[in-house]
């Protein structure tokens, strides 16, 4: 019986403590903030039909620009009365959808290119350079306005143009890393066991280059995030009644003398956000990438 | 070496060739132009004038031939809109934007790269600390959000600065110092990891340990070697000193190229937006071609493997 006491006694101090004092050590504190931050951001932007006390287009037009503080509208109201926190929580939901997205659109478009010009070789490679130094040559912001403007925005369209951006980072890392691992012995023989191209590169070479594909993701969220806002803050993003975080800094805009508010409160998130991103990607790049010191 | 700048200006060229089809096939691809100009009132005659007037009657082959041969010739087409010239539209607002562009990027130089080198040189310290916080803050603020802020301080509350418009110099401040403190964070960051990287090498143990001076070794070693990385990023801010603007152009409702391609965007004109497209890419193109070229000079070993 004494031994199961000591044992059991041993043992209750237990796993919440040890949990805490590993991460302690394993995690640096902004690190950790940054991950409570983005965790926050990601339950919003879930439940943001459930937690957003308004609808984001009612009106109250008795209440219009009133302050922020008060209980019925705790971060204040636009030019038309609408609840600025509940507009928040919905663009924050938008802007995190397109730039999610986008990423995954264009991880998975650049990653495809790379492969097949380390598979082909010859003329395919050469097309993805000269698409890779055409997207290095107009800038992606003056792209997008060119194409967004002439063909009008929607959600669907501003998604897939998104998705092309960094593409050629993505391109140039998976056929780098292909090339180098097709002269590695263990691409080389599941060929010699007979598997089609697609096997050996899916099961066998994805899996070892996807560490530093994950890293240039981290890499390009924050920046499609930028970029969104930034067009939706020209106007040619998303368009209302939607809301984004770039398009209520936009609309914010006009009334920032009388209601600073309505544009400081997505500022403050996009701010928090790409930097609680670059952080902690900064921070899971060390830790994935052994050849970066 | 020859070989070497034949293929990058090759390249370059193709990438040239690359975005004037695509600025024509978007703007063709997007809708009819006629319907826009003239509204969806107009009788079928008068759009079937404006389209042959245009050239819009031809089937899409002629016209990109047709376009392709007159931009050979120098002609950039003529705006829709005022049937001024484009390019002269154009190169009206490159001073506007370079006004600000410029400085911007002497100011980006002068304050980044001291900031990095030093941040590299004094390794842990508290002003290390101090340069890499504020230089993630500076680059992931964005710049309509640093804009307004800017505005918000010093225009609306301390009102000490103009909020808009192209009057006086004093006009220019907030506009400039929003355009670089982005890039004055990205040089820092880049300065300082390059110059650690450096720093660590052989060769500057070497020359500390054959009793060069500390400021020889970090000018005339230290310097040239970490020199590869940050003209990358300087290329880049040369290169985008005609497209950078637009954002922050709009913020401060400042007359240049990135307004005029928010108007003439939403005006569908698109002889305009085909120029600036043009302008733009040329600008980027012969900017990395140049910065390409330094590589060779700054580091001969490349002039052999890139050529290949």
């Amino acid at each position: 019986m004494a031994t199961i006491n000591l044992s059991e006694t041993s043992r209750t101090p237990g796993w919440y403590a040890t949990f805490i004092t590993r991460l302690r050590r394993n995690v640096p504190f902004t690190v950790g903030l940054g991950i409570l931050w983005l965790a926050a951001v990601v339950v919003v932007a879930i439940f943001a039909d459930q937690i957003r006390p308004y609808d984001i287009t009612a009106m109250d037009l008795s209440s219009r620009l009133s302050r922020p503080g008060v209980l019925k509208h705790l971060l204040g109201t636009d030019e038309l009365g609408r609840d600025v926190l509940s507009r928040l929580l919905q663009s924050v939901r938008v802007s995190l959808i397109i730039a999610f997205g986008a990423t995954i659109l264009s991880a998975v478009f650049g990653t495809a290119l790379g492969f097949a010009a380390a598979q082909f070789r010859g003329a395919v490679e050469h097309l993805v350079l000269v698409l890779a130094d055409f997207q290095a040559a107009l800038p992606f912001l003056i792209m997008s306005l060119a194409v967004l403007a002439f063909f009008g925005s929607s959600m669907v369209l501003l998604v897939c143009l998104m998705g092309f951006y960094g593409w050629e980072r993505y391109a140039r890392i998976a056929r780098g890393l292909a090339i180098s691992a097709s002269s590695q012995g263990y691409a080389a023989s599941v060929v010699q066991l007979g598997a089609t191209p697609a096997r050996v590169y899916f099961h066998h070479i994805l899996p070892n280059v996807a560490s530093m594909l994950i890293v240039s993701m981290t890499l390009t969220f924050p920046e499609i995030i930028l970029m969104e806002s930034g067009l939706s803050f020209l106007g040619l993003g998303v368009q209302p009644p939607e809301t984004s975080l770039g398009n209520m800094v936009g609309f914010g805009r006009e009334y920032l003398t009388r209601a600073p508010w309505i544009m400081l409160a997505p500022s403050v998130v996009i701010m928090l956000t790409t930097l609680s991103i670059s952080i902690v990607g900064d921070w899971l790049r060390d830790k994935l990438d052994p050849t970066l010191s | 070496m020859i070989r070497f700048i034949a293929v990058r200006i090759l390249r370059a060229m193709i990438t040239i060739f690359a975005v004037v089809t695509f600025a024509f096939v978007v703007l063709r691809m997007s809708g009819d132009p006629a319907q826009v100009m003239l509204g969806p009132d107009v009788p079928q005659e008068a759009v079937d004038a404006f389209r042959r007037s245009w050239g819009l009657d031809q089937p899409l082959w002629i016209q990109y031939l047709a376009y392709i041969k007159s931009i050979f010739s120098g002609d950039f087409g003529v705006s829709m809109r005022d049937k001024a010239s484009a390019l002269d539209l154009v190169l009206q607002r490159v001073p506007a934007t370079l006004q600000l562009t410029l400085p911007a990027l002497l100011l980006k130089l002068a304050l980044g790269i001291p900031a990095g080198v030093y941040a590299a040189l004094h390794r842990q310290s508290f002003a290390d600390r101090g340069v890499i916080l504020l230089a993630v803050l500076g680059f992931t603020i964005p710049s309509f959000v640093m804009g307004l802020l800017l505005v918000l301080i010093f225009a609306v509350t301390l009102g000490v600065l103009p909020s808009g418009g192209q009057d006086t110099w004093v006009h220019g401040i907030l506009p400039t110092v929003t355009m670089s403190i982005g890039g004055i964070g990205i040089l820092a960051r880049f300065s300082r990891s390059a110059m650690i990287e450096v720093m660590g090498q052989p060769y500057i143990r070497t020359a500390s340990a054959k009793g060069l001076k500390w400021h020889d070794v970090v000018w005339n070693h230290a310097l040239p070697n970490a020199a590869v990385p940050i003209v990358t990023i300087v290329g880049f801010m040369v290169g985008s000193l005609i497209a950078g603007a637009v954002v922050v152009e709009s913020i401060f409702s400042w007359p240049g190229i990135g307004r005029l391609l928010i108007v003439s965007v939403s005006n569908r004109d698109l002889a305009v937006v085909q120029c600036i497209l043009l302008n733009i890419a040329a600008t980027m193109v012969v900017s990395n071609l140049v910065v390409d070229l330094l590589y060779g000079w700054l580091d001969p070993r490349l002039r052999s493997n890139a050529a290949h």
